[in-house]
């Protein structure tokens, strides 16, 4: 069971030129096995979300949950993936892959032989000698895929996982996604920049305040994953809908998306 | 693997007739007794070579390895701890910063009338000096890592010693092979000064002998003799390095 509660997270950023809060009393709660796509403009504690729900920092005030139990720490089975620094420039892909298992002490003949099978799940099979250095950028983020699978992850947490990519590659990954999660039903929060992103991997999509980040509006979007989604007249309805709301919070057409701390 | 290999010996007998060539034109302008041309060195290294040059080679191979080892296994460690923990660094950054712009080789003379004329204060003294040029680095090559990397690996539910193996001190290798290969320089030349001051061992005391002598083709034995040993350091490190961090030799 990995379903993710957070109840009135807030969370606050010490900086050196005064606080900033990232979080203020966010409320989400994300079933089990359901995939929901997170929005808004740059600087609304998308990132921090995702940081609070992977145990790596802890709220300053509410609570955050994972099946029903509180996140005290990194969970075996949660798997987060970034646009970058998610891999190890000094391992070779086999071992990158094999990177969460080994810390968790898996021995070696089964993380090398799970991690085979995830690389040959994400179509890296044939790359396990090559370091991060010699892959494009589509083939890095499926093997950040492939170590979330060799984990055997039920909650994959995506912070922008494909902003970097190219249009064709990123269309390319957005189906893998799709597929990985049609065959595995995990519970996934994906953070995006794209609308169409959003609405093609959200079952819901959640739209965020800019600084300190609240949930403002949300859309339910019931025929996500449907085969041919992408080309169907209600995707582009969903995808102006969400369009409408970003700019009622000033992300698209409105005020200037300045990404910096407070002045 | 092999074609790298030829290329590489290629160029340094290139690089050696260019040398050798050089030397012979600048012996003939000087016309000095003390800067033989390269053949009568080449004949004094080769005929001492098996005789009394070895071991004294030794002993000075002995010393720099001995003293390069040490001040890694130092101060690596320290280094890469100090620069992931900042409340040591705290406490330890004022000392490194006084401590480390202070020549070392001044304390020559302390060393070797406390531990003696023999290897102890000269591998002491090159030990330090490689210790504080590996710190420094450390520090600074383990303060440098993207903290991304850091919370990725912990984001798996890697602890301390997890970070280390699998982040710190991966991503700080080619930085302190770096650092190694500058001290190695800075090491031999120590060690050419220590030998030559004190005991009756070593290259450092063969040049300075032969010199005393006026014996200039052993001398530049001597001299063939420390370059050797430099360059076949130098050619260690960067055979394990590239072992070490073949990653950063990917898709250039």
């Amino acid at each position: 069971m990995a379903g993710l509660e957070v109840r009135g997270a807030s969370f606050t950023y010490r900086g050196v030129g005064g606080d900033v809060a990232a979080l203020d009393g966010l409320h989400l709660a994300v079933a089990d096995g359901e995939p929901i796509a997170v929005i808004g403009p740059s600087g609304c504690g998308k990132s921090t979300l995702l940081l609070l729900a992977a145990g790596l920092l802890s709220p300053s005030q509410g609570e955050v949950a994972v099946g029903g139990t509180p996140v005290a720490g990194p969970r075996l089975t949660t798997a987060l993936i970034w646009q970058d620094f998610g891999l190890l420039p000094w391992k070779t892909v086999l071992a990158n892959a094999a990177l969460g298992l080994q810390v968790r002490r898996i021995g070696r003949v089964e993380r090398l032989e799970r991690a085979r099978a995830s690389l040959a799940r994400v179509g890296l099979g044939e790359f396990e000698d090559a370091y991060p250095g010699e892959l494009s950028g589509g083939m890095r983020q499926r093997l950040a895929l492939a170590r979330a699978l060799a984990l055997e992850a039920d909650l994959l947490l995506m912070d922008e996982p494909l902003s970097a990519l190219d249009a064709l590659t990123r269309e390319d990954l957005q189906d893998l996604l799709l597929e990985l999660w049609l065959q595995r039903r995990h519970t996934s929060v994906l953070v995006t920049h794209s609308i169409e992103e959003a609405v093609y991997l959200g079952r819901r999509v959640i739209v965020l305040t800019p600084r300190p980040g609240r949930a403002a509006a949300e859309i339910d979007n019931p025929r996500m994953g449907e085969p041919g989604y992408r080309d169907t007249p209600e995707f582009y309805e969903r995808c102006a809908e969400l369009r409408h709301l970003l700019a009622a919070e000033g992300a698209v057409g409105g005020g200037p998306a300045v990404d910096g701390g407070p002045s | 693997m092999t074609g790298s290999l030829t290329r590489k010996l290629v160029g340094y007998l290139g690089a050696a007739l260019v040398l050798l060539v050089g030397w012979q034109l600048l012996s003939w302008a000087v016309g000095s007794p003390a800067l033989p041309g390269p053949l009568p060195a080449l004949a004094a290294f080769v005929t001492s070579f098996a005789t009394d040059l070895w071991p004294h080679l030794l002993s000075s191979a002995r010393r720099v390895l001995a003293a390069i080892a040490l001040g890694t296994v130092l101060a690596v460690p320290l280094g890469l701890v100090l620069g992931r923990s900042p409340r040591l660094d705290a406490v330890a950054a004022p000392m490194i910063f006084l401590t480390y712009p202070v020549p070392k080789v001044v304390f020559l003379p302390v060393l070797l009338i406390l531990l003696g004329l023999g290897d102890t204060s000269k591998i002491v003294l090159i030990t330090l000096i490689v210790f504080f040029q590996l710190l420094v680095t450390a520090r600074d090559a383990s303060r440098a890592i993207p903290p991304g990397s850091v919370l990725s690996v912990r984001s798996l539910g890697a602890g301390r010693a997890d970070v280390f193996r699998h982040v710190v001190f991966p991503a700080t290798l080619p930085d302190i092979f770096t650092a190694l290969r500058i001290g190695t320089g800075t090491a031999v030349a120590v060690l050419f000064l220590a030998e030559s001051i004190a005991g009756r061992t070593g290259l450092g005391y063969y040049i300075v002998d032969a010199w005393g002598r006026l014996s200039y083709d052993a001398m530049f034995a001597g001299i063939i003799g420390m370059a050797l040993l430099g360059v076949a350091l130098y050619e260690a490190l960067e055979f394990a390095e590239a072992r070490m961090c073949r990653w950063t030799r990917v898709g250039r």
